[in-house]
């Protein structure tokens, strides 16, 4: 088992023949995903890395079964991206792309949510599961297959982390970039309960950063229904208030989502914190050493 | 985020058609004295600076006149003024009217409820975070639905709000969501709202509007903002870039890793003086501009630290040699790079074969920084 997506995950790539879509599912494809179809309107009946194009997303999937979306579109045209996704029937779409305004995000979320579909995003790497599939932009090289999960708000934190935590000898079972954006399709709370599920998940590796109460939700859900060990790592100590720290969530407003709110919710909750990046690996082979003595 | 200045701000409510006092804004003593006489702005008259930081009232940005002459002399007095770093160049000038109570009125967005949310008080005039939490009504609106009729009942009830006020209140309150929703604001908010007889008015506007919608908000983009020049032009280039108190600039791609990296920093005694944020490129002229737009900052020595995933670390080194030969001697600064992942044995190379110090480990090399800075060899 793993979170979300599995060996018979069915993408459709939107935005397939984009510069971005075309080199990720170059790499998807690499990583052992099917990517079933591509979309991009006007350009159906071509072929990019081998995947059929068609003109809309209802199309690839009457003809190719596609369930689950991969979205490289330009933010300008995102939201209607991703309604048509969830319209064609889709329950999982990851949202690769940045800058798409909260307002339209809100719109997105709502309207998945009402019909029962997930987004994983905006503004985020996607999911991978070592040895069955990829949705998103991670690289291949960073991925062992195992049974540490990672859940983030980064992006090329999480590669540094995942690869830290390869290099150390262990592996992940299911590692999601959850996005840096303000509002998001899956959080740190929606994400917990479905590792929690996952029988091959052993422990979870949280990476949070500044902004937002995200993490204190999440020390909450960790408090209250979550049994597995969690080693977690909060970017952005020494952000001062008030400024954007490159990712548009990432921001002390109004003494809000500081690093030691989210540090000390975290550990009061039973997490073991990494003060820093590179410490997480020796954190996680402690904590697996623990959980097997038990 | 573009933080509005409380005339823009006024500007906006005007034309959704929220109640406000009379008044003009002005950009010397002449024309304040003109928009007196002209009556435009009855006496007695509020003087304000028009900056963005908060605390006017008490840092003397505020002032009052019961004269022509004297609103003359106190926008004279104002303008040109550094206010928090600030200069004044426009000031608001408006009627002063018997205020009975004051009140706050927000709409933002709630992060972890993924909804709007907006924020009302009968304990206006301070600052929210000063007012006790009993005192607030928080009230999540969906975007599908509005802010609807009921809702608006329920915070008129919340304000101690009837009759002829009520019914104003409901104009504020349609205003302040048609706002939020379609100038694609991150805040809108009224603190003061004052009670004028029968009436609430607006009497300040904070209005901040998200970037991320500029592609259908053109009018936004010239506003002058509190970014500092370097952060305008890395804006320009799509460059995140931060400016802060220290005297390393650190370039990293990606935000959470250049923030990790700034930790680490700031944990082994160095003092972070840039964000710079490279992003997902693999774009060699893009890291050329990035540098050179560090280099504009004046370090005293520099941080790369670079995991290529989809970037590819000799892309990478290739800019940043390029770069390098553009900085002017007297620009020059210690450059100290870690690199890692995707052709890390290439980048490494050319940036050894540009004298550049290359190390592995991130405690090692952020020393070699802190070291460089101090004056030390990087």
């Amino acid at each position: 088992m793993s979170v979300l997506i599995d060996a018979e995950t069915r993408i459709v790539v939107q935005g397939i023949t984009g510069h971005q879509g075309t080199v990720h599912t170059r790499q998807m494809l690499q990583f052992g995903s099917r990517v079933v179809a591509g979309t991009t309107p006007g350009k159906g009946g071509q072929t990019v890395e081998g995947v059929p194009v068609f003109d809309s997303v209802q199309e690839a999937v009457d003809r190719t079964e596609a369930n689950t979306s991969v979205i490289f579109v330009p933010a300008p045209f995102a939201k209607d991206a991703l309604l048509e996704a969830v319209d064609a029937g889709l329950r999982l779409a990851v949202v690769v792309t940045e800058h798409i305004p909260f307002h339209d995000m809100l719109t997105m979320y709502h309207y998945a949510h009402a019909q029962g579909a997930r987004i994983i995003g905006p503004n985020c790497p996607g999911i991978a599961a070592p040895g069955k599939s990829k949705a998103g932009i991670i690289p291949n090289v960073v991925f062992r297959p195992g049974r540490v999960g990672v859940i983030s708000r980064s992006g090329t934190l999480t590669y540094e982390i995942v690869n830290g935590i390869k290099e150390h000898g262990l592996g992940q079972s299911t590692c999601i970039g959850l996005g840096g954006d303000p509002v998001i399709g899956t959080t740190f709370v929606d994400a917990l309960p479905l590792f929690e599920a996952d029988p091959d998940t052993d422990l979870v590796v949280l990476v949070g950063e500044i902004g937002g109460t995200a993490e204190e939700d999440a020390a909450e859900v960790l408090r209250t229904r979550f049994s597995k060990p969690v080693v977690a790592y909060v970017a952005g100590r020494s952000a001062p208030p008030g400024k954007r720290m490159g990712h548009a969530g990432a921001i002390i407003a109004r003494g809000k989502g500081t690093a030691a709110s989210k540090l000390e919710a975290l550990k009061a909750a039973g997490a073991e914190v990494a003060d820093f990046p590179y410490e997480i690996p020796d954190l996680v082979a402690r904590a697996l050493a623990e959980r097997g003595r038990r | 985020m573009v933080k509005l200045a409380e005339w823009r701000g006024k500007e906006i409510f005007r034309r959704y058609g929220m109640p406000l006092p009379r008044g003009a804004v002005v950009r010397s003593a002449a024309e304040a004295a003109t928009a007196v006489a002209s009556g435009a702005v009855p006496l007695p008259c509020v003087v304000k600076a028009q900056v963005l930081a908060g605390g006017r009232g008490k840092g003397g940005a505020v002032r009052f006149a019961a004269t022509a002459a004297e609103a003359e002399a106190a926008a004279g007095a104002i303008l040109g003024l550094e206010f928090k770093g600030e200069r004044v160049r426009e000031v608001l000038l408006e009627e002063k009217l018997p205020i009975a109570r004051e009140l706050y009125l927000s709409v933002a967005l709630d992060r972890s409820r993924r909804l709007p949310i907006v924020m009302a008080s009968a304990q206006g005039g301070v600052e929210i975070e000063n007012v006790d939490d009993a005192q607030i009504l928080r009230l999540p609106v969906h975007p599908f639905a509005g802010l609807t009729g009921y809702e608006r009942r329920r915070i008129a009830k919340a304000l101690g709000l009837t009759g002829g006020a009520a019914r104003s209140l409901d104009r504020v309150l349609t205003a302040l969501w048609g706002i939020f929703e379609r100038e694609d604001a991150e805040l809108v908010e009224i603190n003061p709202l004052a009670v004028v007889g029968d009436a609430v008015i607006a009497l300040d506007a904070k209005v901040i509007i998200e970037d991320d919608a500029s592609f259908r908000h053109p009018e936004y983009s010239e506003v002058r903002d509190d970014r500092t020049p370097l952060e305008e032009i890395a804006r320009e280039k799509e460059i995140a870039f931060v400016q802060l108190d220290g005297n390393i600039g650190v370039i990293a791609n990606g935000a959470g890793l250049t923030m990790a990296t700034l930790d680490v920093l700031q944990q082994f005694g160095g003092r972070p003086g840039v964000f710079l944020d490279l992003g997902g490129t693999d774009d060699p002229n893009k890291v050329t501009e990035a540098f050179l737009l560090m280099s504009k900052a004046r370090p005293a020595a520099v941080f790369l630290n670079i995991f290529g995933g989809v970037t590819r670390c000799d892309t990478v080194a290739r800019g940043l040699v390029e770069a390098m030969k553009l900085v002017p001697p007297e620009e020059r600064f210690p450059l100290v790079a870690r690199i890692r992942g995707n052709n890390e044995d290439e980048g490494i190379a050319i940036l050894r074969s540009a004298g550049v110090t290359s190390l592995h480990e991130l405690r090692e090399s952020v020393q070699a920084a802190v070291a460089a800075a101090a004056g030390g060899r990087p």
